[in-house]
């Protein structure tokens, strides 16, 4: 069943209650939060996921977001995540109780699952080759992750690369796509159609608000994918898309530094990330457009496919 | 003496009940354990019994992971040790290691699966600054601290603050001793540095003699105020004993080491709590002659209700209406021991009070 299906009202109880039970790619969740906005933005951002009946036994994330419990909830509204009673972050604000949910998610994640390789990256496909998109934060890597999603790349992930350790393949994970400050107008006014929620003002990372993962995204979300291009975007200002060759001597250093778990995992980090460069072309990319980035983003899956039939 | 629906130390007793639990079950367990930092070591038991096929396969990465995060930790904690074995020698200070870390050092029963927070050395008292220096020239830093708990190190604790490497996030304590300067029993710790015994196959690394190890982790359950893991303290005493247990005259030389630190009634209590999460098995002759050491039986009934649940997992499924007032009185009982009350009142006043306003948890 999917979480579309349910009623408002019996979300609401579940959610108030024991939690709605959740699956988002590898993982299984429990999510509980009396928090109606909460289970409005779950509704319509995590629709197509599957859920199951609250009386599903296990779950791999227990987590919670409510508001604390003293007094000065009436004052000055807060909330607090909680993984299985483990508070992890300080509270925020009650407005930024959704934002918070998903980062706190991230956060179950990355401390958890070395059963993968975890890189700060995002990854879409095509064609059937995958693209890993790393960059620091404000480069519009997810600025550039929502216009391709929405011009028919499917979504891996927009922060959490989960590369599988035997296979060096990557294991989706929908989730929403977290965007920030100037690109949500940017991809209201591209898509007008996509559902984004309300925007959270004045969080770490400024205005935030989550696009919803396109439906072929979620319904393929077990289906992993194989690595094609690494590549490394950077907005600019002005100028045309530029898809320069990159060292993978540079990429590597890059990828080993946005990997989570690197040091964590040692010697076969280094194993599946040598892998990982050897098998994927490496490219520097520099836009200032999103359709014109879109455009050149279809023309490497479409060489990709040319050339896999020529061989 | 019961602690309500514990499923962690139950699979511990008896392996084979996991092929009657249904995934309701193994919820709580992963979550208990996870809480407890036990699940590498509940894995590895339940591997030497051949049951870990037993495990559903929704549940199995929970146990992975947590094991191959043990097995690298135990790789990184040797290569610290051989340079602070280096930085030491520089300075000519033993360099003596305690609980977790020496449980890896010396591979003994109690390092497997035994996730280690920090490092814990044992120096002595006079060379403490100077310990502290040349850890800070080979980048190892203070963890940022408020100036009330900093002045309440340097007056009043037996370790120094904790020390963050810059780079690695590896933490070190340096202790002088085992228990506060204030604390009411405080075994010398002179004399625990000279029967600390260098690890065979380990030179220039030393740890504490197998009676003081025991009683020391002994005392960690019973009066130590910041007391994260009470389970896997627990578990870590029960491995102690079953490896001990085949030394010869093991027993009584920890029965008269007891008796010369003061520490007879600690040695019980934990020997009564190891038998009662971990069946850990304790010689007729033992129990005997800690009976002397028991206290009255009201006294021993209230312990009994504190510390069944205090030392449960940290997590509501294994919570009644009485753990949270229980932990606080073990809290509480623990300050009273290692704080005369002229010390205690102050602290808890400006822990309860002032802390709270001042420190917050690293943002989101």
């Amino acid at each position: 069943m999917k979480l579309l299906q349910l009623p408002p009202a019996e979300l609401r109880r579940q959610l108030a209650g024991a939690g709605v039970w959740l699956r988002t790619g590898p993982f299984s969740l429990k999510v509980q939060s009396r928090i109606p906005s909460v289970a409005e933005d779950l509704a319509k951002l995590y629709g197509q996921f599957e859920v199951r009946s609250v009386h599903e036994a296990f779950a791999d994330f227990h987590v919670s977001i409510n508001p604390p419990a003293n007094l000065r909830r009436w004052l000055w509204p807060r909330v607090n995540f909680s993984f299985d009673g483990l508070k992890p972050f300080k509270p925020l604000p009650l407005e930024q109780a959704y934002t918070m949910l998903e980062q706190g998610l991230s956060w179950c994640v990355s401390a958890h699952a070395h059963q993968y390789l975890m890189v700060h990256a995002a990854g879409v496909e095509k064609n059937g080759r995958a693209a890993i998109l790393v960059a620091p934060p404000g480069c519009g890597k997810s600025t550039l992750v929502a216009g391709l999603v929405l011009s028919g790349w499917r979504l891996l992930s927009d922060e959490l690369s989960l590369i599988d350790r035997k296979t060096g393949w990557i294991h989706p994970l929908p989730r929403p796509v977290c965007l920030k400050n100037e690109s949500i107008a940017l991809i209201r006014a591209v898509s007008p159609d996509a559902f984004l929620n309300r925007t959270s003002r004045d969080t770490a990372k400024g205005a935030v608000a989550f696009l919803r993962p396109p439906k072929e995204s979620v319904r393929r979300q077990h289906e992993p994918a194989q690595p094609g291009w690494i590549i490394f975007p950077k907005w600019v200002a002005d100028g045309e898309p530029q898809l320069l060759p990159r060292s993978k001597q540079q990429s590597f250093q890059f990828l080993t530094q946005h990997a989570f778990n690197y040091s964590h995992l040692g010697a076969e980090a280094f194993r599946v990330c040598t892998d990982l460069i050897q098998q994927a072309d490496c490219y520097d990319f520099q836009y200032s457009r999103l359709d014109q980035s879109v455009a050149a983003f279809d023309h490497l899956a479409a060489s990709a496919v040319t050339s896999k039939a020529g061989n | 003496m019961r602690a309500p629906a514990e499923l962690v130390s139950l699979v511990f007793r008896n392996p084979g009940a996991i092929q009657r639990f249904s995934l309701g079950d193994w919820d709580r367990l992963v979550r208990q354990a996870r809480q407890a930092d036990l699940l590498a070591r509940l894995y590895g038991r339940l591997q030497q019994d051949g049951l870990n096929a037993t495990i559903p396969a929704v549940a199995r990465w929970h146990f992975e992971v947590a094991t191959a995060l043990a097995e690298s930790q135990k790789v990184e904690i040797r290569r610290e040790l051989k340079q602070l074995r280096e930085l030491l020698k520089g300075i000519d200070v033993p360099l003596v290691v305690l609980t977790g870390t020496a449980y890896v050092a010396a591979d003994l029963l109690a390092a497997s699966g035994r996730l280690i927070d920090d490092i814990d050395l044992l120096v002595p008292q006079e060379r403490i600054d100077e310990v502290g220096s040349a850890l800070e020239l080979a980048d190892w830093h203070a963890v940022d601290l408020p100036e009330y708990d900093q002045r309440y190190y340097r007056r009043w604790r037996h370790d120094a603050p904790s020390l963050q490497h810059l780079r690695r996030a590896t933490v070190i304590n340096v202790h002088h001793a085992i228990l506060p300067d204030t604390a009411r029993f405080r075994p010398d710790a002179a004399w625990l540095r000279s029967r600390a015994t260098e690890v065979p196959g380990f030179p220039g690394v030393a740890v504490l003699s197998t009676e003081d190890r025991i009683l020391h982790v002994a005392t960690l359950l019973l009066h130590d105020d910041g007391l994260l893991h009470g389970l896997r303290t627990l578990s870590d005493l029960d491995l102690l004993l079953r490896q001990a247990a085949t030394e010869s005259d093991f027993w009584s030389q920890l029965l008269a080491r007891a008796e010369k630190m003061d520490l007879s009634r600690t040695l019980f209590y934990a020997l009564r709590y190891a038998l009662h999460f971990f069946g850990t098995p304790v010689p007729d002759e033992v129990r005997d002659h800690l009976a002397s050491a028991a206290p009255s039986m009201a006294t021993l009934k209230l312990m009994d209700g504190i510390y069944t649940r205090m030392l449960a997992p940290n997590h509501h499924s294994c919570m009644d209406a009485l753990t949270p007032l229980a932990r606080h009185a073990a809290y509480v009982r623990t300050h009273w021991l290692r704080r005369p009350p002229r010390l205690l009142i102050p602290h808890l006043f400006h822990k309860a009070f002032i802390s709270p306003y001042r420190r917050e948890p690293k943002p989101a």
